[in-house]
């Protein structure tokens, strides 16, 4: 086990940051900590780091008992959203840092740098200064420069956060590379879902100081655990109804099961635009449609649907599919849902801003 | 022990929840090292005022020789605080606005009076305004004379005044967004209407702030002044000067008298000031 | 004084200074008159003196200057000068880099209780400062006649002197350092803290550099101030020729004994040690600048 963290909580003049926080991450594991600004997954990744002292719980590392450790004792490796890079060192100086302070024999430092800047692919660079460098260029030091020491555990705070959208893209790439080539412990913060999802072996879920969900990118996207997963992880519709008989959910024409809620009870249903299939010829089950508005989304057309004049859902068809079904505005349709996702409505009270509708 | 608790207490009762090392050394220092040169010292001030019987107090500050200086100190203060408000800030705007011959040497001159030490700053003065000197001659020529005469008092404390007040003025000024003189300027603003609404209103506060730096600076100053004002009891003496006089008399009652009187002076005047710009600026904000 | 927090704000402002249209400017005769106004003011009250210091320095000639100088009162006056900033100005800045520290890198109650108290010996009045140490150590002050019975001398003394220079010169150090210190934030202190830096090897190599700057400045005032000052030296010297003057003093004394032209040498030594100030203040001013415009492009860098 490499990071075993229990109990954990944190508040910042009563405001409860990290709320009670349990969860474990196997050696080698490559895991994203996802959740809004404000979910408490950068004080909980700092608290791993020693950067802030836990108000309770503990936290093992690689075995040890760190929860109050200084963080020089951690062996963590740790990379700032802003990089922290020291501004007045060269690139080689701020990687050679670590190994200094912590006395490792001179003939060792030269060697390790250059391997480093080899695996973050920096060669050359070694006496440029931060600020002659992009800010890519000034992300992979700042993971050349968590690395140098070895450390067993990788943490890294929203490490793609102050970059434009291509750089993003090709440090996701190359991130994933970097694991396989050194196997190091990763946990990483971030808000951004399609990082999670696309790098991580397992993504957990925060909120409000706690995590809602923890499990493969799989899971979390198909099988939302609570509704603030549901709303925050992909696009969702979602609508409100009431259980009318046993397992029994009506909304308009469509008829949703569900188990384990009594009748009477209000519940929120959740649905993928893609698991609404469309068509345009009736099939059982289907419901009539009219199409009110269709939007470019690139490989996909969204299709804002009217059922029964006051509800609206969307739906999101392949190119090809639209053109072919001849799906234009103001055209009729039959609609189904394949899959979706019931919560009991008082759950947890929904962000508005997040549904998608 | 006490170190410790007094830590303790400072930081929430929390102990070692400060990630970021030496809190309790540098608070230990910083407050060992204040209490030793400022507070220690500074509390006598306070005792020693409140151990003053009022006729001891009121003996003293009710003399005519203290209550001239008094007069001489304000008045003197206040008239160069003036002319410091009106050409400070047109350096300040030459500085910032401006290009034109030797503009760094004279930006960097503009703090000569912070860096010479006063007592040079006041035998220069009385040098240059005496009877002989280079300006003095000139001006006794056409019947002003200026050095041992509240006159030169003034001149000293307008050097002295001099770069508070540029030095607020002038990051205001660089401040400043071109945008709002050109959005003045794009709905029909002559440039006369774009300085006196766009521009002061703006730079009015660090005016005010210069203005009430150098004031308190004038009140309490003395290298550049004794020179050049003559030390004449009851026309050219000035209250620090007094406040000196008193304590090589080993008249500590009377040294403390006459400093409090200035100190609380000139508290209530930085107030009165405070109070009038809050206002004004209150008053801004709602129209 | 120009100080490190409107040199910031300056940064800031940067681009507003640079363009400028002819519209919005005034008129060829009004510029010209303003700045014929300004030269004139600084001209007079500031040149002039600057000036007058020197030429009347050396108006009997460089032999004359030179026996002003290296006469005996006066080597002592210049030797006294520089144990007391010798024992100052080291000694405000370790106060200054502690404070700022402190200020800087911590939150805790009562910061701006104590932000005040560093600034406070800046609003006292030199004279009053120098009371304050004749109140505690004079004759009639609270240690007066404990520290006459035990034969220490600290006022009219050397103790006395170096006492009021430090008191005066407090707040320099500390005054340049917080803002900075403010700016620069903790992120690079704790990245060498996870990195495994000690307290004292994260101030040394990652703190210092970024302020090394703005504590040349700040010592800089503080020993230009530590050697000037006057007022609060001149209550607590007792003007003792040979023994408790420093230049100033000195300088005082000649004035008042009509010896003008050895007490302008002898001005002149300090006006000298001024401008050098100004001088080099302007040069470290120029390098923070620098720093901070190139730290600025780097969080630049991070908004986009």
């Amino acid at each position: 086990m490499s990071i075993e963290v229990s109990n954990l909580t944190k508040i910042f003049n009563g405001f409860t940051a990290v709320d009670d926080v349990n969860f474990q991450i196997e050696t080698g594991e490559l895991v994203a900590l996802l959740g809004p600004s404000g979910s408490g997954k950068s004080t909980l990744l700092r608290m791993i780091a020693g950067l802030e002292i836990p108000d309770n719980g503990t936290i093992h590392l690689t075995g040890k008992e760190t929860t109050s450790a200084s963080p020089r004792d951690r062996n963590v490796g740790f990379v700032f959203q802003h990089y922290a890079l020291f501004k007045h060192m060269t690139i080689y100086d701020n990687i050679a840092f670590g190994l200094k302070v912590r006395k490792a024999p001179k003939h060792e430092i030269a060697p390790r740098v250059s391997e480093l800047l080899e695996l973050v692919q920096l060669r050359g660079l070694e006496k440029r200064y931060p600020s002659q460098i992009s800010g890519g260029q000034r992300q992979r030091v700042a993971v050349a420069r968590a690395l140098a020491a070895r450390p067993n555990i990788l943490l890294l705070d929203e490490p793609f956060g102050a970059l434009d959208a291509k750089v993003r893209e090709e440090l996701r790439k190359w991130i994933l590379q970097l694991h396989e080539q050194t196997q190091v412990t990763t946990l990483f913060v971030t808000h951004d879902q399609h990082e999670a999802l696309e790098i991580a072996h397992k993504v957990f879920v925060m909120n409000k100081g706690k995590i809602e969900q923890e499990g493969t990118p799989a899971e979390i996207f198909d099988h939302p655990a609570t509704p603030f997963v549901a709303e925050f992880v992909g696009e969702n519709n979602f609508v409100e109804a009431e259980v009318v008989e046993p397992h029994t959910v009506r909304w308009g024409q469509f008829t949703f099961r569900v188990n384990g809620y009594p009748t009477g009870q209000k519940i929120r249903i959740y649905f993928r635009p893609n698991d609404v299939y469309v068509s345009s010829a009736p099939e059982s089950g289907s419901v009539n449609a009219r199409i009110s508005k269709t939007r470019f989304k690139g490989a996909l057309i969204e299709l804002h649907l009217v059922i029964e004049t006051d509800k609206q859902i969307i739906a999101h068809v392949p190119k090809g599919v639209a053109h072919s079904s001849g799906f234009t505005e103001g055209a009729e349709v039959f609609v189904q849902i394949t899959e979706y996702h019931a919560f009991r409505n008082s759950e947890h009270t929904i962000d508005e801003s997040l549904v998608t509708i | 022990m006490i170190v410790k608790k007094i830590i303790s207490k400072l930081t929430d009762g929390k102990k070692s929840k400060r990630v970021i090392p030496g809190f309790g050394l540098s608070l230990g220092f910083t407050m060992f090292y204040l209490s030793l040169i400022v507070m220690i010292p500074l509390s006598t001030l306070f005792f020693k005022t409140f151990s003053l019987t009022w006729e001891e107090f009121y003996s003293t500050i009710s003399s005519p020789r203290v209550l001239s200086s008094f007069g001489l100190t304000f008045g003197a203060s206040l008239t160069a605080g003036v002319i410091n408000v009106i050409f400070g800030p047109l350096v300040a705007w030459s500085l910032v606005r401006y290009n034109f011959p030797a503009k760094r040497i004279i930006d960097a001159l503009v703090d000569l009076p912070f860096a010479l030490p006063t007592a040079i700053a006041g035998i220069t003065l009385t040098s240059l305004y005496a009877e002989n000197g280079w300006f003095g001659e000139y001006l006794l020529a056409i019947g002003i004379k200026s050095a041992y005469t509240p006159i030169g008092i003034t001149i000293a404390l307008i050097f002295i005044g001099l770069p508070f007040v540029v030095r607020t003025v002038q990051p205001v000024l660089e401040a400043l967004e071109v945008d709002i003189e050109e959005a003045a300027a794009s709905l029909g603003a002559t440039r006369w209407q774009i300085i006196t609404r766009v521009i002061l209103p703006v730079i009015r506060p660090a005016v005010l702030t210069g203005f009430v730096l150098s004031f308190a600076r004038a009140l309490g100053e003395y290298g550049s002044v004794i020179f050049i004002a003559g030390n004449m009891p009851m026309k050219t003496e000035i209250s620090t000067l007094l406040i000196i006089t008193r304590l090589e008399q080993y008249d500590y009652a009377g040294a403390i008298s006459i400093a409090v009187t200035m100190l609380a002076a000139s508290f209530i005047l930085i107030l009165i000031i405070n109070i009038l710009q809050s206002r004004i600026n209150k008053k801004n904000l709602i129209s | 004084m120009k100080r490190i927090k409107d040199i910031i704000k300056n940064i800031r402002a940067q681009k507003s200074v640079e363009t400028k249209s002819p519209k919005l400017t005034e008129p060829f005769f009004v510029r010209w008159l303003v700045i014929g106004i300004s030269i004139l003011f600084i001209g007079v009250f500031v040149c002039a003196p600057l000036f007058l210091v020197f030429v009347k320095a050396f108006e009997k000639g460089a032999a004359a200057y030179y026996a002003a100088i290296s006469d005996e009162a006066s080597f002592s006056a210049i030797k006294l000068t520089l144990i007391t900033a010798v024992i100052a100005v080291p000694c405000n800045m370790i106060f200054g880099l502690a404070a700022s520290w402190l200020i800087a890198k911590f939150h805790f109650r009562g910061k701006n209780i104590l932000t005040t108290l560093i600034d406070l010996p800046f609003t006292v009045s030199p004279v009053v400062s120098g009371m304050i140490f004749v109140m505690l150590f004079g004759l009639q002050g609270w240690f007066g006649s404990w520290l006459y019975a035990n034969d220490i001398k600290i006022i009219y003394a050397v103790p006395g002197i170096v006492l009021a220079t430090i008191f005066v010169t407090l707040p320099f150090v500390a005054r340049e350092l917080i803002p900075i210190m403010q700016i620069n934030g903790t992120e690079e202190e704790q990245a060498a803290l996870v990195l495994g830096a000690g307290g004292w090897k994260t101030f040394f190599h990652v703190t210092f550099p970024n302020i090394k700057w703005a504590l040349i400045y700040g010592v800089i005032l503080c020993n230009a101030r530590a050697m000037g000052e006057f007022g609060a030296v001149s209550v607590v010297s007792g003007h003792i020729r040979g023994l408790t003057n420093t230049i100033p003093l000195h300088a005082e004394i000649l004035y008042n004994e009509y010896q003008m032209n050895a007490a302008f040498a002898v001005a002149s030594s300090l006006t000298l040690l001024a401008v050098i100030t100004l001088a080099l203040k302007k040069f470290a001013e120029i390098k923070i600048k620098q720093e901070l415009a190139e730290s600025n492009y780097i969080s630049v860098g991070e908004n986009i």
